[in-house]
């Protein structure tokens, strides 16, 4: 049967609708083994900084049921590092390489979002706000309205390649973070980035990561991360890209149906480092027993 | 080569208090693993536990391979339900490996509790060298492999902090007494250690002090086990190093304790 898994997101065309998670896929070539990367709809790679940075001290990252937290603090090899000796493997293959990146500061992400808008090879950027902002105290980008505005409307001047907005779930209100992004220009969002977390030792009396709290992924966060994607559904009209705890088709179904125009899997890659491929050939099984052409169909379908 | 691959339990035998025997039929030729090699195995498919777990390769059968494991919680606890003919999903051999002496190597080999799992097969794999293993538990229910390592013509210095079987006291002590006592072993010897943190630590220490070489292989939470996540980090001379990738292994000089 002839069907349709493409995505359009902006400018940009995914072959199919299964991308993976920033931070949970490296730069490709760890993967590489385990899944064809020509048969993904997209890669997104780790989290790139204008500079290399170190993280956060270990212990970085603790299981909790049906999760883990994780408090990598954003190491990276920084931009330069990426294009010199990550870049040219991904080059080789035909799909999309959305670079993730963030700054310390507004001038960081305009400088950050610049360098890679001039280099070759790369498709989209995706936008994470959910760091904090040097000058303004340490707040998080992704949580004040008025700041996220002016970040992604200052990264938008600078590229005209496809631009993610990858949300920051720790907000009141996330639909109007949704508009927010919008209207500044992003192209799509990515809904969502980890909740804030902590577990503690109870033999010690300590917290379990060094960092004290991390970030929640994995399953356990999978029905709130499915109502934000169907807030942010009825608010914008951008495409959403659906993420957090999809381990499974079905799971990517709930995402498409509550809004989603693609998903990306991160946690799950742990679980099972051949998950993107099981779940597109879930997809693709759900949609030919449904009699769904087109997987468009699917988007926001859900009967409310 | 793809290392994911399914296996099929084909024992899984309580061997002391606690303390399992593993063996694996995996359902494909797998990379034959080195000692300091490991593996990440889903004890089961459940949501809770819900990451891989990882596990030392304790012995390589030709074709099978063993795992030796401690319950210390939730998902150890299901693996030791585990019975034969059950299905496991594994990823491996992973990780770096203990560099290879030279035959003319002098070798000590230093093991504490779970640590005998790798520090065994690299016992097995340097037989030539004639090496010394030291080998410390809390108490003498703890020790393992006792008789296959006799059977190998290994004969351990053993010491347990309750003085049940051995020397009375940590292993790094006894080691410490070894070297202070016989000036011929502070010479051309090289450590190889697998144990808990303050033991590790402690031989740091040692090593430092009567400029002896070696390798030590190290723990750290992980979740991916394959160099992607950043999660399983241990600070070293050079900054942050990954576990799962640039480890397990690690030179002893080169990690920095906090
Ligand atoms: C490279 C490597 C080799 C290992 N080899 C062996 C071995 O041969 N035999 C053996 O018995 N154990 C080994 N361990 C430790 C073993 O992985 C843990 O005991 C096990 O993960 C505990 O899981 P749990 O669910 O029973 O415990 P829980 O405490 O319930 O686990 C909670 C979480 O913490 C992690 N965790 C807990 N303790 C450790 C630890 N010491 N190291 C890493 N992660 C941990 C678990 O993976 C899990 O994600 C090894 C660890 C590493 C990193
Ligand atoms: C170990 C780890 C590292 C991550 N690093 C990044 C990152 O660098 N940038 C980013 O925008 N999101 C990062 N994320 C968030 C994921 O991309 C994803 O939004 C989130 O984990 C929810 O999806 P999941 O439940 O499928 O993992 C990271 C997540 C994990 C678990
Ligand atoms: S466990 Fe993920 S990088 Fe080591």
């Amino acid at each position: 049967m002839g069907m349709n898994l493409s995505v359009d997101l902006g400018k940009l065309k995914l072959q199919n609708p299964v991308m993976t998670a920033s931070g949970t896929f490296g730069y490709g070539k760890e993967y590489s083994e385990f899944v064809d990367l020509n048969k993904l709809g997209a890669i997104v790679v780790k989290g790139l900084s204008l500079k290399p940075r170190q993280g956060n001290p270990p212990p970085r990252i603790v299981e909790t049921p049906a999760g883990m937290l994780n408090a990598i603090g954003l190491q990276n090899i920084g931009i330069d590092n990426f294009i010199k000796k990550k870049l040219p493997f991904l080059k080789q293959f035909h799909i999309p390489v959305i670079v993730n990146f963030f700054g310390d500061s507004i001038s960081e992400y305009i400088k950050a979002a610049g360098k890679l808008n001039e280099t070759k090879g790369i498709h989209a950027l995706e936008m994470n706000i959910s760091c904090p902002n040097k000058q303004e105290g340490w707040s998080i980008f992704g949580t004040d309205p008025k700041v996220t505005f002016k970040v992604v409307s200052e990264v938008r001047k600078v590229t005209d390649l496809t631009l993610i907005v990858k949300l920051s779930p720790n907000v009141t209100d996330i639909s109007l973070m949704a508009k927010t992004a919008e209207d500044a220009g992003a192209d799509a969002i990515s809904v969502i980035n980890t909740l804030t977390g902590m577990a503690i030792d109870i033999k010690t009396g300590k917290p379990k990561l060094a960092n004290i709290t991390g970030g929640l992924s994995g399953p356990a966060i999978k029905p709130v991360a499915v109502r934000m994607v169907w807030e942010c559904y009825k608010t914008v009209r951008i495409p959403i890209i659906g993420m957090g705890g999809i381990i499974s088709a079905e799971d990517a179904i709930e995402f498409f149906l509550a809004g989603a125009s693609a998903i990306a899997v991160g946690t799950g890659n742990f679980i099972n480092p051949e998950a993107t491929m099981d779940i597109l050939e879930g997809i693709k099984s759900y949609m030919s027993a449904k009699g769904v052409k087109s997987l468009k169909k699917l988007t926001g379908a859900v009967r409310c | 080569m793809n290392r994911l691959f399914k296996a099929t339990v084909t024992d899984n035998k309580q061997i002391k208090k606690d303390h399992y025997l593993l063996t694996l039929h995996p359902f494909k030729k797998i990379n034959r693993p080195e000692p300091g090699n490991f593996f990440m195995l889903s004890v089961d498919s459940s949501l809770d536990p819900l990451l891989k777990r990882p596990f030392s390769m304790h012995r390589w059968l030709g074709f099978d391979f063993q795992i030796l494991y401690r319950v210390a919680g939730k998902g150890t606890g299901i693996l030791s339900k585990r019975r034969p003919g059950d299905l496991l999903d594994v990823v491996g051999p992973l990780g770096n490996k203990f560099p290879v002496a030279k035959t003319h190597d002098k070798i000590i080999l230093i093991a504490g509790g779970l640590g005998i799992a790798p520090i065994f097969s690299l016992a097995e794999k340097l037989k030539k060298n004639k090496h010394l293993l030291f080998y410390g538990a809390m108490t003498k229910e703890e020790l393992l492999c006792i008789d296959e390592l006799k059977s190998l013509g290994i004969e351990p210095v053993i010491a347990t902090d309750d003085g049940t079987l051995g020397y009375k006291g940590v292993i790094t002590d006894i080691l410490k007494k070894f070297l202070t006592q016989n000036s011929k072993l502070k010479t051309q010897n090289y450590l190889y250690a697998c144990g808990p943190k303050p033991m590790l630590m402690a031989l740091s220490l040692l090593a430092r002090k009567y400029d002896l070489k070696g390798y030590m292989a190290l723990e750290q939470n992980m979740a991916c086990g394959l160099g992607t996540c950043l999660g399983c980090v241990v600070n070293t001379v050079d900054g942050y190093k990954r576990v799962c990738k640039e480890g397990p292994v690690f030179r002893i000089e080169e990690i920095v304790w906090e």
